[in-house]
């Protein structure tokens, strides 16, 4: 392992999250949304586990990506069913739409 | 070599779950972002992780997007967004140039492939709090998970017995 490899996965966390963000900002659709939330997560992750990687501490690293993994799923449970119902209840996936609602 | 196919891969496979308009196979490409992203992680050294991401993050949770999007259904939205997207470029680049000055002084640190044998010692003693926190959610998870499961005549009837 070399610098270069530092580099690479600099690259990918970056990259996740630039994508990540971009799709945050420019959708309307509520799934759509939670995949964007999910690529950034993985970015966080990928960082979380380099960083423990790189400074001699691989435990703490990984446990905080585990105990990130846990939320990140939860996460995506709790707003796919928010989603559904979502769904169900108003008849539409656009927040345009359901941002509506509060007037 | 394998370390730039696998950055390429992610990359593609993150552009395109955002940029395909159907969200079943949107799915898809995040699962293929998940399995490449373990596969990075395990080739950093962090097996235990990657294995974890592999079952939840390509598994799980890909079964829970398609689940709900079959139940949700696949309408087509307009290709509007509420910023201009000229805009949200603009906030994108910004924030990838932040978040890489932050990040530019790891490129002094090599990874190191050693493992320590404290990731259990860690996970079960030293961090119970946040064990603890993951137990909380994983129930908060299971709770949603049957709501989401609960269709509309069950809902209809639940509110029926609770007006009565």
């Amino acid at each position: 392992m070399n610098i270069s490899t530092s580099m690479i996965v600099l690259i990918a966390v970056i990259g996740l999250f630039g994508v990540g963000l971009y799709c945050l900002l420019i959708t309307r659709n509520l799934i759509r949304l939670l995949v964007g939330l999910q690529i950034m997560v993985k970015g966080a992750m990928l960082v979380l586990v380099f960083v423990g990687q790189s400074q001699g501490q691989p435990s703490l690293g990984q446990s905080m990506a585990l105990t990130v993994i846990v939320a990140d799923t939860i996460v995506a449970v709790v707003g796919l069913a928010l989603a559904v119902q979502v769904k169900r209840n108003v008849g539409t996936l656009d927040i345009a739409d359901i941002s509506k609602l509060k007037r | 070599m394998w370390h730039f196919i696998i950055l390429v891969g992610i990359l593609f496979c993150a552009y395109q779950a955002v940029r395909d308009k159907r969200l079943l196979v949107s799915a898809i490409w995040l699962a293929g972002t998940s399995a490449l992203v373990a596969i990075m992680m395990y080739l950093i050294g962090a097996y235990q992780i990657a294995v974890i991401e592999l079952s939840v993050g390509a598994g799980l949770v890909t079964v829970l997007f398609v689940f709900a999007i079959n139940i949700a259904g696949d309408e087509p939205i307009p290709n509007l967004s509420f910023i201009p997207k000229w805009l949200a470029r603009i906030f994108t680049v910004m924030a990838i140039l932040l978040i890489g000055w932050q990040l530019l002084p790891l490129l002094d640190f090599p990874i190191n492939l050693n493992q320590d044998a404290g990731f259990q010692q860690l996970v079960w003693e030293n961090r119970k709090a946040d064990l603890y926190l993951q137990v909380v959610m994983i129930f908060a998870g299971v709770i949603s998970m049957l709501r989401l499961l609960t269709d509309e005549y069950q809902t209809r009837i639940l509110h029926k017995e609770v007006q009565e």
